[in-house]
């Protein structure tokens, strides 16, 4: 038979069975949204999960103060000796002058504290430099590696052992969370696939006569499977399409609230901007799920 | 063009189908098979359709041993045969001219060809001013004339009926007769399994009588006689 022929018979008998089967197929395409929307949701939560871990972690550094009698160059030279350091992310430096600055603004509405400040003369801080980590982890070793014997001159004082008790608490909580927000995902979509996959199933063991039928009059099994396969792709796409359309006035509504909860960008936006990304992977997983349950479906029954 | 050769099939030991079963069909005759329920006459049809294999001997289809095929050899040789099922077995999701044009989709006929015989089939049957109501809208009679029409629409070789009036009033029943002596006439070999004594008595064509799943008659004008 021409190819192009059983083509297009099996597009159109798949969009005739998805319209005559009708509430069959509109169950079917609501479970699956159940499952991208699931899947959605749990892609949402995790972006914002880790841009709120990531910004936790961000507020995690240690500070090395020098003492106020130490050469700017020298302070130069450990900075760049730090950066070097392959688990450092970042070195923020604060000179003498900024320190005393920046303490004057925070405490410019205390008359007390200024008052001493200038009986005091001069700038009585340290320079400063704040040092960050790529992982929360490797505070231990940066910590130690400025505390060994060839600083101890120009050092005042390394914060990480006041800071080490949260340090380490904050580097476990965030591995914590990380794994059991991938348990979480994996057992939910796991859940909502095997929903999903059954719903097919079913409606599937509906048509199991007339796939019989469809045999006995010599159908062969690839051209009894087709419009099956169609089916499932119109599931899958239809699923996906009316999720996506429910992440809409969701992200409008939660937007503006998840960002001020977990400091994360405006949900709103990043739906918007990365619409495409987004709704390519609910459709992928939708058509995978839709003919993946219609293959395994059909197979039980096409058997001689 | 059909020949059974010492054919057996056994389910269990308490159940045997069919015991030994010999016999030979020519092309364009009419041949009745008869037997009270569970005389094997379902059994048998469906050795022939390949639905089920024989636990011994061989069924032949023109010079094929039809349990010899591959699995992707079987629909091509299932198109060759029409048939006509008791229950009807038309999708209920498709009209009645859907359910024939089906039968020739699967056979991978061109629009052409399907435009073209489908309303002649149709015609045959004489239901074409019904050809867009759904099995459902349809009375039995008619629902089996659309089946005969499916049947026959691929022009196969051989038309094979098991117990095509069994739902049917006696008028209707006999429509479905009618139609398949027709169908017979214009040079289609046709099997028709049935226990109705009237439809056999008066079709005075040939019978084979099966009785526990053994052949125990093979007439040329047969009676329905057990």
């Amino acid at each position: 038979m021409a190819f192009n022929t059983e083509i297009k018979r099996t597009i159109r008998q798949g969009f005739i069975n998805f319209w005559r089967n009708g509430w069959v197929s509109l169950a079917t395409v609501l479970v699956m949204v159940l499952a991208l929307f699931v899947v959605g949701a749990l892609f949402f939560s995790n972006v914002l999960l880790t841009s709120a871990l990531s910004q936790i972690q961000d507020k995690v550094d240690i500070t090395v103060y020098f003492k106020t009698n130490a050469l700017e160059s020298d302070i130069a030279a450990l900075k760049s000796k730090i950066e070097n350091l392959g688990e450092v992310k970042s070195v923020g430096y604060v000179s003498r002058e900024e320190a005393l600055a920046d303490f004057q603004r925070i405490h410019s509405s205390n008359a007390l504290i200024g008052r001493s400040l200038e009986e005091l003369g001069g700038n009585p801080l340290g320079a400063s430099l704040n040092v960050k980590a790529k992982d929360p982890r490797e505070y231990e070793s940066i910590s130690r590696f400025l505390e060994s014997a060839t600083f101890e001159n120009i050092i005042d004082k390394v914060n990480y052992k006041q800071n080490q008790l949260v340090i380490e608490r904050l580097t476990r909580l965030l591995a914590a969370s990380r794994a059991l927000g991938l348990g979480i995902t994996i057992a939910l979509a796991a859940i909502a696939i095997l929903v999903a996959f059954n719903t097919i199933r079913l409606a599937i063991y509906t048509a199991k006569d007339e796939i019989s039928i469809m045999r006995l009059v010599g159908a062969t099994n690839s051209y009894i499977r087709g419009p099956f396969l169609i089916e499932g792709v119109i599931h899958g796409l239809l699923a996906a399409i009316l999720t996506a359309i429910i992440f809409i006035p969701l992200a409008v509504w939660l937007g503006p609230k998840a960002e001020t909860f977990f400091g994360g960008p405006n949900l709103n936006s990043y739906y918007l901007s990365n619409f495409a990304f987004i709704f390519f992977l609910l459709s992928a997983v939708g058509i995978v799920l839709g003919v993946i349950s219609s293959l395994i479906a059909t197979r039980r029954y096409l058997r001689i | 063009m059909i020949y059974f050769d010492r054919v057996s099939k056994v389910y269990s030991p308490t159940s045997i189908a069919l015991d030994g079963v010999t016999f030979a069909v020519e092309p364009q005759e009419f041949v009745s098979l008869v037997g009270q329920s569970g005389a094997g006459k379902s059994t048998l049809l469906k050795l022939l359709l390949a639905e089920e294999k024989p636990s011994d001997g061989k069924v032949f289809f023109e010079s094929l041993d039809v349990h010899e095929l591959k699995k992707r050899e079987i629909p091509a040789v299932r198109r060759r045969m029409g048939i006509v099922f008791q229950d009807y077995k038309l999708l209920p999701t498709k009209t009645a001219y859907e359910n024939v044009a089906f039968a020739m989709e699967a056979a991978g006929k061109t629009e052409e060809e399907i435009k073209q015989d489908v309303p002649q089939v149709l015609e045959l049957v004489g239901l074409m001013d019904k050809a867009w109501h759904f099995p459902s809208e349809l009375s039995g009679g008619e629902i089996q004339r659309v089946a005969i029409a499916r049947a026959i629409v691929n022009r196969p070789d051989l038309v094979v009926a098991d117990e095509p009036t069994g739902n049917l009033d006696p008028i209707n029943a006999w429509d479905i007769i009618k139609l398949l002596e027709k169908i017979n006439e214009l040079g289609t070999t046709v099997m028709l399994a049935t226990h109705d004594k009237e439809i056999i008595n008066t079709l005075k064509r040939r019978v084979i009588t099966l009785e526990k799943g053994k052949l125990i008659r093979d007439e040329k004008r047969g009676r329905y006689v057990l």
